[in-house]
């Protein structure tokens, strides 16, 4: 066990944990975010995707020892009131199906929009493939970065 | 309007339920620890007035409906309550949605399954709501001394024409709910609907985007500890040993032991199908030191004389294929005869893997089992019968066993079994404890109750006009071996014969989405776009001909038959002329057709693909759908279009295969599943408005599809899918991040 000093969502956190631990379980078991999820466990399914200093990363592959104090967004911390660009854009076009997977697939669009604020339809499909959703949402997926993109507010 | 009755007999359909008159209700809610905003919190009534056990009204006008059925993604928790909400005659924008526990005395079904929901829940939700209407007229009745007939409903509003008189349904809740129930009420008709019928969003929405706690998974509960299992690595094993003290001597492991979650004499439900009796269960405080636990832990476990492998499986299901079964399903005519005179005969056979279900949200359970009661919380679809095995194996009376549902990561059918629930119940005994059991990824895909895998022959006898004179099909499959023997075509050939065999397996298997139809659906669709171009003739025309036959001059019983082929004709007519089908597929691209009934539902699709190397890149599917009613447009076309992306990923990339009865794959590193990219890049969706009663929609999109997609294929390749899956597991580097 060992302590370690997060920097998640804007304020300091402190966990005594195994540092093998990864992030996706410190999040969920030991700060009650779960808002974050479990899908694969081994960096396939994009269902653990948080912001690493505003880069989309696996949570479930990235042992807390490594994380140090770079800043950590969860979907809990992306808005204040749920009203990020790319959250309405998912209300909007009425996205989710059982909404497991639509946490992670938020997470990378909103990573993707950051970085590439108007995105091609290639591009989109490229960011958005690490992210499995078994409901099959994936036209909706595409329609609601499309949404975000255009409302320009990613800019 | 119609008028209903709400008792036949003795047995009442919506009742009072008992409210000490009428008084404050506060509802258990596990989720009242996520925080409300200040505005919701003063929205909120300061009194709810319990009207039946659907619906309470609040003094200030807000509604709180139970959505009784359990929700995995079908989105019946906004749909059933817009159904009651309709009958009510409020504003959608003042109901909250809430979950309802199980409840047998109140909800009948509380299953979610067959996508029977809407169907089966159609009459008593309207009823509820159009009871409630009722009492809240005649508590108005009476405070204005005025008829009842007199008064009209709009909005959440009552009103009096002739005396100028209205009042908000909250200033009349508290006088409705001491009234008796009324023994006969008014049903609308649906041209007078104003909620069912329009798009109204996901009401979860707001919570799933946030990342809200929603999800058996998210449970946590003081004390709470976390359990996993380790199942035996192959089908057919059972436990010998294990080294339990080593792994009980791992950081932050509580227990590790022998778990029997079905002792001798346990009474089983068809819902603990695939049950595995013995594993190893291991308790602790997080699931990081669980999982660290399982990957240590040394067990041996003893090996059957067979161990199956997916050799095994296919040369079975072959061997068996060849043989006549005893007697047929259904057989009109003189198939044999018909074949002998034939002047064309199109033979196929198709064959189709093990798939696992693979819910996003893997296998879960909050239980706290004590001496007194048992509570248990988390994802099922079938908590009735989980409560019937729990007061088996915990030898416990039902009144003290409470379930409550959570929402689900999807279903699929995998938590029809709920296995899951009876072992975390059984671990929170023994631990004395409440407990979350917890699969892995590994142990969901692995431990299985899987869709059977299945081989099928057709034979198809053609006169030498291209007229269709005998139809043969032999089925088989692993525990399963159903034909739908009174499906299309049986009707509409004069020689028919329809017969399966089962092969029992070690491997258990279990209902996944368009159970059975979602082999032969597809497996029928390519057939008969073969026996077409045999035939000559265009893949809906030759369909349609078919269709005029059962229709015009059925063979033997219509009433035997499974389908209205009026309605089926309708979708297959509907979907030619929205594709534009005559004119032939947009250049550049290949086409395809299907059509299928299943869950009392009709789809057609046409697909246009091209061809990307070997893999398809599917441009459109244009879905033409009869399921009568439909209740919430939106988020119904999110069902036939999320069937339609899980119809063309399985069929193209996901397989289950067994060495030694093992699963080769138990991750999405080796389970291709579809991804964005290979997802259509559109669908259209058109409903038959027909005003017929609801009918299922969670299913009936995905069986098709695998046809249409076969179809569209052979026109781009020249060659024939036989085997599924077209495609295969090789992953494209296309991932990244
Ligand atoms: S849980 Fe991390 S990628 Fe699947
Ligand atoms: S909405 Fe269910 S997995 Fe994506």
């Amino acid at each position: 066990m060992a302590t370690f000093t997060l920097n998640i969502n804007g304020t300091t956190r402190e966990v005594d944990v195994d540092p093998t631990t990864p992030l996706l379980w410190v999040l969920r078991d030991h700060l009650s975010l779960v808002g974050t999820k479990y899908g694969c466990g081994i960096a396939q399914c994009g269902a653990c995707t948080v912001h690493l200093n505003g880069n989309a990363v696996r949570s479930c592959s990235l042992p807390v020892s490594s994380v140090g104090n770079q800043e950590v967004t969860t979907i809990e911390g992306i808005s204040e009131h749920g009203d990020h660009p790319v959250q309405q854009a998912w209300l909007e076009e009425d996205v989710p199906q059982c909404g497991y997977c639509q946490a992670g697939q938020i997470m990378t669009a909103t990573a993707l929009l950051k970085q590439n604020p108007s995105p091609t339809d290639a591009e989109i499909e490229m960011a958005m493939n690490g992210n499995i959703c078994r409901c099959g949402t994936y036209v909706r997926i595409k329609k609601a970065v499309k949404r975000a993109a255009d409302s320009g507010s990613m800019a | 309007m119609t008028l209903v009755k709400t008792k036949i007999g003795r047995r009442a359909f919506i009742r009072n339920t008992g409210m000490a008159g009428g008084g404050l209700l506060l509802g258990f809610n596990w989720l009242a620890s996520c925080k409300m905003t200040p505005e919701e919190v003063s929205a909120l009534p300061k009194e709810w007035f319990e009207l039946n056990g659907f619906l309470r009204v609040g003094d200030n006008g807000m509604v709180t409906i139970m959505s009784p059925n359990p929700e995995i993604g079908q989105n019946v928790k906004t749909a059933m309550p817009m159904i009651i909400a309709d009958e009510l005659d409020t504003d959608w924008d003042k109901v909250i949605v809430e979950q309802a526990p199980l409840n047998t005395d109140i909800f009948t079904r509380q299953l979610a399954g067959g996508s029977q929901s809407i169907r089966q829940g159609w009459e008593s939700l309207r009823m509820a709501g159009a009871t409630a209407r009722q009492m809240l007229k005649n508590a108005a009745a009476q405070a204005w001394q005025v008829p009842v007939a007199e008064i009209t409903t709009a909005a959440g509003v009552l009103t009096h024409q002739a005396s100028g008189k209205s009042a908000g349904y909250g200033e009349m809740a508290s006088a409705a709910a001491a009234l008796e129930v009324p023994e006969e009420v008014n049903m609308k008709s649906p041209e007078e609907f104003t909620i069912i019928g329009t798009d109204r969003k996901n009401v979860d929405g707001p919570k799933i985007v946030t990342g809200k706690p929603l999800f058996g998974l998210d449970v946590q509960r003081e004390g709470m500890l976390i359990a996993m299992i380790v199942h035996p690595p192959a089908f057919g094993m059972t436990f010998q040993s294990a080294d339990f003290d080593a792994v009980k001597a791992m950081p932050g492991i509580r227990d590790a032991f022998h778990l029997i979650a079905y002792p001798e004499g346990a009474e089983r439900q068809w819902s603990d199908g695939g049950a595995i009796p013995e594993m190893v269960a291991i308790v602790g405080e997080s699931t990081w030191q669980c999982m660290q636990a399982k990957k240590a832990l040394r067990a041996e476990w003893e090996a059957p004389e067979l161990l199956e492998s997916s050799a095994y499986h296919e040369q079975a299901l072959s061997d068996l294929l060849n043989k006549a079964p005893e007697a047929p399903a259904r057989e009109d005519g003189n198939v044999d005869r018909a074949f002998r005179g034939a002047a064309t005969i199109v033979e196929r056979t198709y064959s189709a893997p093990y798939l696992a279900h693979n819910t996003m949200e893997p296998m879960n359970f909050f239980a706290h089992v004590t001496p007194e009661k048992a509570e248990l919380l988390g994802p099922i679809q079938t908590p009735e019968f989980l409560e019937n095995t729990l007061a088996s194996v915990l030898e416990m009376p039902k009144e003290k066993i409470d379930i409550m549902m959570t929402r689900m990561g999807g279903g699929f059918g995998r938590r029809l079994y709920g296995t899951f629930a009876v072992e975390a119940a059984m671990i929170s005994k023994k631990m004395q404890a409440p407990v979350k059991l917890v699969y892995t990824r590994e142990d969901d895909m692995s431990q299985g109750t899987y869709r059977p895998s299945y081989k099928i022959r057709y034979k198809a006898g053609l006169d030498a006009d291209g007229n269709l004179l005998a139809w043969h099909v032999r089925s088989v499959g692993t525990n399963d071996g159903r034909v739908f023997e009174n499906r299309f075509p049986a009707g509409a050939v004069d020689h028919y014969r329809a017969e399966f065999h089962t092969l029992p397996t070690q491997v258990t298997t279990g209902a996944w989405r368009a159970p059975t139809s979602n082999f032969i659906a597809g497996v029928e669709n390519a057939f008969l776009d073969e026996v077409a171009e045999a035939a000559g003739k265009d893949p809906i025309a030759f369909r349609l001909e078919l269709f005029d036959r059962a229709i015009n001059n059925p063979v033997g019983d219509p009433k035997q038959n499974d389908y209205e082929p009026e309605r089926y004709a309708g979708v297959l007519k509907l979907a030619r002329e929205k594709s534009n089908w005559d004119a032939g597929a947009p250049s550049g691209l290949s086409r395809g057709v299907a059509a299928y009934y299943c869950h009392n539902s009709y789809v057609a699709q046409v697909l246009d693909l091209e061809m990307e190397g070997n893999e398809p890149r599917v441009k459109k599917v244009l879905c033409a759908v009869d399921c009568g009613i439909v209740i919430n447009p939106l988020s119904a076309r999110n069902q036939i279009e999320g069937g339609i992306v899980d119809g063309i990923g399985h069929a193209t990339y996901s397989a289950l295969t067994f060495q030694d009865g093992r699963p080769e794959q138990n991750n999405y590193d080796t389970y291709r599943l579809i991804r964005n990219s290979e997802a259509p890049e559109e669908i259209e969706t058109f409903f038959v408005d027909n005003g017929i009663d609801p009918t299922g929609l969670g299913e009936p999109s995905l069986p098709p599809v695998q046809g249409a997609l076969a179809n569209a294929m052979y026109r781009a390749t020249g060659t024939r899918y036989y085997r599924q899956p077209f495609v295969g597991s090789q992953q494209e580097q296309r991932i990244i991040g």
